[in-house]
């Protein structure tokens, strides 16, 4: 064999190796959803989504766990996306570059990296004890909207930094102040980017779990929440419970949201890339 | 402060962190004439064009010293605002940088932020404007589209135009025409012959050709310092300094 032919058995083998990595890793997942959706997709049904919990697995349907999904959502989005913007633009439009900023950098990229138990420990002593919320939707939010702050805050960075400098100078060259430079020029050049990941960091706290359980989210709500001071449970809490039932029929309703959990992530990642796409080919200077 | 020029810099130094980027210029310039800065990449022209608007301040680390005066204020004492001295001194960029706005959101913005909102005055402003900037038969039809959707040499044209809205009487050009084609180009140097009635202009430029033609007077800069400045005329033809020969006639830079 000569150095040629060696060259390209070389490649082809590397080739054939990483198109099994991925079709193995598309396989299991391809499993995964097919079993799910063969468990769960004949359970689902109106009544499935307006029927709540019950110790008989056919009338329980899972009406306390969206709607606390929902009430979990609105809320940590009400307090995470102001706060995680506003700090997004402050460090990344008017905080110096200096040593205070590179230090609060990395320590922003490292929260978040930290596992979400913490913050739910975090979310108990502070929001539920000291703050003395109890065991409510807003203890639940507030945790969740400190989970994916960094989320946000790193994605508006990113999004403001994509923003040529020229439109910025262009604007004060005309004597905007940089205030009005941000609102009027640099904030709608960036909303795309923005909204994407405000939309990605959602669906992490959509599909959130062990924060909400520490902070005392409950597995057997039987009403629907009617204010952020009420008791609740979300989706993947709900599925917890059922999956962790000896009985046949509970593994079904588990498997029956899951899906409704992974079409509702599925709908805002989407939203999240197909933002993102249009704004890519909006952003060219 | 007393001065007979329109603008004047008594011994500006400016410096980048450590570097010290221009050094000791004195040159001053009269109104209603165009002014080109001429000399190799990274001599200073641009720096320099720059601290006449203050945008060198968005820069962090930079530190000047000197004189500049604009209708004898000087513009880096403390009671200038620079948003009022931006107004009165605009600016054209290298690359064409409209805003990824409408046409004539692009002109309107600089009388918008600048709190005027009277509709009836912005229209009439933005016609005036895109007329004076010689684009308004190309663009009327179209002035709610975006104003990226234009070609370069428009862009730059309606980049002008935004420039004009303000009312400024000093327009700063930073090599205007260097991304565009040889049409485009001879379109902004008709222009500047014409706003020279109404404004003072300094326009950066490595085109030679382009500094004889447009300009009144020309500065030549070389590493941060300001070698010569007469009559245009003048340092094409007979210049003083063996330096700015060797420039003019291609044998450096």
């Amino acid at each position: 064999m000569n150095n040629e032919q060696k060259k390209n058995l070389k490649n082809n083998l590397f080739k054939a190796m990483a198109i099994s990595a991925t079709l193995f890793g598309l396989f299991i997942l391809a499993v995964l959803l097919i079993s799910i959706v063969i468990d769960g997709f004949g359970r689902l049904s109106m009544s499935f989504f307006t029927d709540l919990p019950s110790r008989k697995a056919d009338q329980a349907g899972i009406y306390t766990a969206w709607t606390g999904t929902l009430w979990i959502m609105i809320v940590t989005a009400l307090f995470a996306l102001p706060v995680g913007i506003a700090a997004g633009i402050y460090l990344q439009e008017y905080g110096r570059k200096n040593k205070f900023a590179s230090f609060v950098d990395i320590n922003i990229s490292n929260l978040a990296g930290v596992p979400s138990i913490i913050y739910g420990l975090l979310g108990l002593e502070f929001f539920v004890r000291w703050c003395g919320l109890g065991q409510s939707i807003l203890s639940g939010s507030l945790t969740l909207a400190l989970l994916i702050l960094p989320i946000i805050i790193v994605s508006t960075r990113e999004a403001l930094k994509a923003v040529p400098d020229t439109i910025r100078e262009a604007s004060y060259a005309l004597g905007a102040s940089q205030w009005q430079t941000i609102q009027h020029q640099v904030l709608p050049a960036a909303s795309g980017g923005i909204m994407t990941g405000v939309i990605l960091s959602l669906s992490r706290a959509v599909g959130e779990t062990a924060p909400l359980i520490v902070v005392g989210a409950l597995t057997y709500v039987p009403f629907a929440p009617s204010n952020w001071n009420d008791s609740f449970t979300v989706l993947p809490i709900q599925i917890f419970n059922w999956a962790s039932r000896p009985q046949q029929d509970f593994l079904v309703n588990a498997a029956a949201g899951i899906i409704v959990l992974l079409v509702i992530t599925f709908l805002m990642n989407g939203t999240a890339i197909y933002l993102r796409n249009r704004w890519q080919k909006k952003i060219k200077w | 402060m007393l001065t007979r020029y329109k603008i004047e810099t008594r011994d500006l130094h400016l410096y980048y962190g450590d570097f010290h980027a221009l050094k000791g210029i004195n040159i001053h310039m009269e109104a209603n004439t165009v002014t080109a800065l001429i000399g190799p990449s990274g001599c200073g022209k641009s720096t320099y064009l720059r601290t006449l608007n203050r945008m060198n301040d968005l820069i962090e680390g930079v530190r000047i010293t000197g004189t500049t005066l604009i209708d004898g204020k000087n513009i880096y004492s403390r009671d200038i605002k620079i948003d009022e001295l931006r107004k009165k001194v605009g600016m054209v960029f290298q690359k064409p940088n409209p805003f990824p706005k409408s046409i004539f959101e692009n002109v309107a913005y600089g009388l918008r932020v600048n709190g005027i909102n009277h509709k009836k005055f912005i229209e009439e402003r933005v016609e005036r404007c895109l007329h004076q900037a010689a684009l308004w038969d190309e663009v009327k039809d179209k002035l709610r589209k975006s104003a990226l959707s234009l070609s370069g040499g428009q862009q730059q044209r309606l980049c002008i135009a935004r420039a004009l809205a303000i009312e400024p009487s000093v327009v700063l050009m930073d090599e205007p025409a260097s991304a565009l084609d040889p049409i485009s180009t001879a379109k902004i140097e008709e222009l500047i012959y014409e706003l020279k009635k109404n404004y003072t202009i300094i326009i950066v430029t490595h085109n030679m050709q382009q500094a004889g033609r447009v300009s009144d007077k020309t500065g030549f800069f070389y590493l941060g310092e300001l070698i010569e400045f007469d009559d245009t005329k003048k340092i094409f033809t007979n210049p003083a300094e063996i330096r700015t020969q060797n420039y003019i006639t291609g044998r450096f830079g």
